[in-house]
């Protein structure tokens, strides 16, 4: 009896299969949505759209975007990731990339897609806004801002004389277990190509050696990471480029600060300034379009947008200062290394690999 | 698999099931592409330098970070998956309703706000410490929700008949109710294992270097595709050992039912004094594992910097991770019917070794899964798809069918095949039973399946980021790129978003399971 009624329930059932179907319905309406929300720009038949991979940080250039848009009536479709991933999907893509400009955070990823020959010459119009030691050397990319490498550190940890002031002291055995490092951040890559050209392949990679050792256990994916671990008390110093630290002040309010910046002593090889650059596809179908973006970032709105952003980094074009109360852009005194030297990191990236620090 | 029964089953059934098999192989093909681009991409970075970059000291270390946690936090989510489920399901436990969808919403925070969370609560939460409190709290639902499945739908009787011959509460707990849930357990513990192997944005965060963050570093800086995929290759080869020794300690044992007929009373035992404590229990596991996120998120929307209100890009962002991720769970879990009706009712060497063999895709990080269909778009496809919607939708269920396949699949071994051949007995044709008998006895598998997949879709970080077409942006992908910019008021919105989505499909399941037909009856006490 228990047993013929609980087979015909479930045959019979028809709760169960009703909820299916409308499941069934529920899923169909998003999937179609989904292959709208993919099928890019609605307006597109109205008006240009560049495509911008972007590496550089979300608010600033979402600020620059909207000027240019308003400026222009040209859009924008932005693409965000690290800067390296962004590399390796326009290789990936090649000519069919949809990307028409690049932006990145250093000078490598740049230089690498230009030694690809994915790179379309920038305008002299353009490239003549920024001082040229700060664009590429064979005029592919464009200079746009600038950040230069320095030590944060927790007075409550380690006093500001005991901080080493030359880069090579990073590897002193005295400050094992004080030292916090993202050896895969792209911003310590320069620093690493700074001392491999200042010292040699054998010192360099001796360097780095010590320099694994005093980190011990603290190595960390990104310098977010070590800005937060010693603005924390977790670690006594680390090596990070300045602006993170005003962001994280700006961030976390100035009564949540543990943490202090220092530099490195002037010209010193760990004293390296990371220049942030744009380039166009050679590929792209939008040329002109993306030669206006270009040229909006170096104008002086694109610089004093940069100027007030909470990037916290340095215009270099259009001859605008940075109204942040930080050390003053001319008043820097870093390692006259320049981006062509710097290269594509490929080098330092061996390097950092060799020392098991990658 | 399922014992003398099947044998039985196996031999009144002599005919091939072609469909069902033909389904299924096309079904792993797909989910299994990533690993083929794998090889390939590997074998090219050439034998010399795969050899360099597995066989260094950076690997071992590694090897020993990445094990140490992933059996730690496995053990820890197989103690407080099981027990946690036992109590929703077996105990009268004050309004186990609210616990029930509370102790699944976790899952759904993505691992990067619950580390986020914890780690801007305490400095203690960092490193190894900090890995094991944080990845404990963000996936013991993958062992609570096959185990309370499996609860729900275990035979009563087994236990009544342990009683009744005189073994003690404890010892029918652990030797029928566990033994009954073992299965389940067993394969919540591989889920947990596999996802450790290839977590990423958590351990970002809490600053602990694993083969999942090292991949990323060789990819993100040296542009360097093929020691990537090199590198994951020692994850594969990880979660093969998982994935054999959970093969061998499976074993037999029944599951389905004794006889074709309805479910029996289920007896919820009482807690009596001890509902205070086991109540505390469940309050503080909430708080750890939804307060501290939840409450981290509101706190930096008070105290982070200064800036704009984000309505238009948080109702974007919202809308098209609810799209993608719908979509995802759909097809991923339509994807799980053929291949978990087919290892489960054809049981043979060929079909085990089909169904587990997609499990391999649960231990290769997002990145990699992304890059791998990327790749085949781009070099296949001729571009076609390329960065499209439908593209991403499929690189999530691939990467989350595993999930799916083990709620459909539990379901499945659970659901009598009696009624089915009652159904073939009756004339009622296989698609008919498919939909009439099949799908019906499985639903809360499927329910279970889409909204697993619903909820690890909507956290999904580093395979959208590569996949997403341009100009859109999910929730995850926000809240990562201001997270990472240090803005943590303007991250914290998205995060507290996503929680609120994720609270649906955990409310959605918690009710489902209760509406069942034979859950209505279900009593306090025994019938008279």
């Amino acid at each position: 009896m228990q047993s013929s009624f609980g087979t015909s329930a479930c045959i019979r059932s028809p709760g169960s299969v009703s909820r299916l179907l409308s499941m069934a319905s529920i899923v169909l309406l998003p999937l179609s949505l989904a292959a709208c929300a993919g099928t890019s720009p609605t307006m597109a038949a109205r008006r240009v759209t560049i495509t911008l991979y972007n590496g550089q940080h979300l608010q600033t250039t979402e600020a620059l975007v909207a000027a240019f848009e308003k400026a222009t009536g040209i859009g924008v479709a932005l693409r965000n990731n690290d800067e390296d991933v962004l590399d390796a999907e326009i290789v990936t893509e090649g000519t069919r990339s949809p990307a028409d400009v690049v932006l990145t955070e250093n000078s490598p990823p740049l230089e690498y897609l230009q030694q690809k020959g994915l790179l379309a010459p920038v305008d002299p119009s353009t490239l003549a806004q920024t001082p040229s030691k700060y664009s590429s050397p064979e005029g592919d990319w464009v200079g746009v801002s600038a950040r230069v490498s320095v030590l944060i550190y927790n007075p409550g940890l380690i006093d500001k004389r005991a901080l080493p002031t030359h880069v090579l002291e990073l590897a002193d055995p005295r400050f094992r277990g004080k030292l916090a490092l993202a050896p895969g951040e792209t911003d310590f890559q320069p620093v690493v190509t700074s001392v491999l050209r200042t010292y040699g392949k054998a010192r360099a990679l001796t360097w780095l050696d010590g320099i694994r050792v005093n980190a011990g256990s603290h190595i960390y994916p990104d310098n977010e990471t070590v800005a937060e671990v010693v603005n924390r008390g977790i670690v006594a110093f680390g090596v990070v480029n300045q602006y993170y630290w005003y962001r994280m002040r700006a961030e976390i309010g100035v009564s949540n600060m543990r943490s202090e910046i220092a530099y490195f002593a002037p010209r010193d090889p760990g004293y390296v300034l990371d220049v942030s650059g744009a380039g166009i596809l050679k590929s792209s179908k939008h040329q002109a379009a993306a030669q206006k973006f270009l040229a909006f970032l170096v104008s002086r709105q694109g610089q004093e947008i940069i100027g007030h952003s909470i990037s916290f980094e340095y215009p270099i074009a259009s001859g605008v200062q940075s109204p942040q109360p930080e050390t003053p852009f001319d008043e820097l005194e870093p390692n006259p290394i320049d981006v062509g030297e710097l290269g594509t990191g490929a080098q330092a990236v061996a390097l950092l690999s060799e020392a098991q620090l990658l | 698999m399922l014992g003398g029964d099947d044998a039985i089953v196996t031999a009144l059934r002599p005919r091939r099931p072609k469909v069902l098999l033909g389904a299924s192989l096309f079904v792993v093909a797909v989910v299994v592409l990533p690993l083929a681009f794998l090889l390939t991409e590997a074998d090219g970075s050439g034998a010399t330098k795969l050899w360099h970059l597995v066989w260094r000291s950076l690997t071992a270390s590694l090897l020993w970070n990445t094990v140490r946690l992933t059996v730690v936090v496995t053990v820890l989510c197989a103690v407080i998956g099981t027990l946690a489920a036992y109590g929703v399901e077996r105990t009268d436990l004050p309004a186990r309703r609210v616990w029930a969808v509370l102790v699944v919403v976790p899952f759904a925070i993505p691992d990067f706000v619950v580390s986020f969370g914890w780690s801007s609560l305490s400095t203690w939460v960092q490193g190894f410490r900090g890995a094991v409190v944080v990845m404990t709290l963000a996936v013991y639902p993958l062992v609570y929700l096959p185990v309370s499945a499996s609860l729900r739908g275990a035979d009563p009787g087994q236990e009544e008949i342990a009683l009744s011959l005189g073994a003690s509460r404890l010892s029918t707990f652990v030797r029928i109710t566990l033994g009954q849930a073992r299965r389940a357990i067993l394969g919540g513990c591989l889920l947990v294992a596999l996802v450790i192997l290839a977590e990423y944005g958590a351990f970002e965060i809490l600053g602990y270097q694993t083969f999942t963050t090292e991949i990323f570093t060789e990819f993100t800086i040296g542009f360097d595709t093929s020691s990537a995929c090199a590198l994951s290759l020692v994850l594969v080869a990880l979660s093969l050992v998982l994935l054999v020794g959970d093969g061998a300690w499976r074993g037999g044992g029944r599951l389905s039912r004794g006889g074709p007929g309805a479910q029996r009373l289920l007896v919820r035992r009482r807690l009596g004094r001890g509902k205070l404590p086991v109540t505390s229990a469940y309050a503080l596991l909430v708080l750890a594992g939804l307060g501290v996120p939840v409450g981290s998120s509101i706190y930096w929307i008070f105290e982070g910097g200064a800036h704009a209100l984000v309505g238009a890009p948080l109702g974007s962002a919202a809308l098209h991770t609810v799209g993608y991720s719908l979509a995802a769970a759909s097809v991923a879990t339509a994807m799980a019917v053929p291949v978990a009706l087919l290892v489960v009712r054809h049981p043979g060497g060929l079909h085990l070794l089909l169904e587990r063999t997609t499990f391999l895709v649960l231990a290769m990080p997002g990145l990699v899964v992304a890059l791998a269909i990327s790749y085949f778009s781009e070099h296949d496809l001729n571009g076609f798809g390329h960065q499209s919607a439908p593209l991403l939708v499929l690189a999530y269920s691939i990467l989350f069918f595993p999930l799916a396949l083990v709620c459909v699949r539990a379901s499945v071994a659970q659901s009598p095949v009696g009624l089915e051949e009652v159904a073939g007995s009756l004339g009622v044709r296989r698609p008919g039973t498919l939909v009439r008998v099949t799908l019906p006895l499985i639903a809360p598998g499927l329910g279970a399946a889409f909204c697993l997949v619903f909820l690890s879709a909507v956290t999904e970080l580093t395979a959208t980021l590569i996949l997403i077409p341009t100009g859109a942006e999910t929730l995850a992908t926000q809240f990562w790129a201001y997270q990472q910019n240090l803005s943590y008021g303007q991250a914290a919105p998205f995060a507290l978003v996503i929680i609120a989505i994720a609270a649906v499909p955990s409310y959605v399941l918690g009710r489902f399971f209760d509406r069942l037909p034979l859950r209505r009856a279900v009593a306090q006490h025994p019938r008279p």
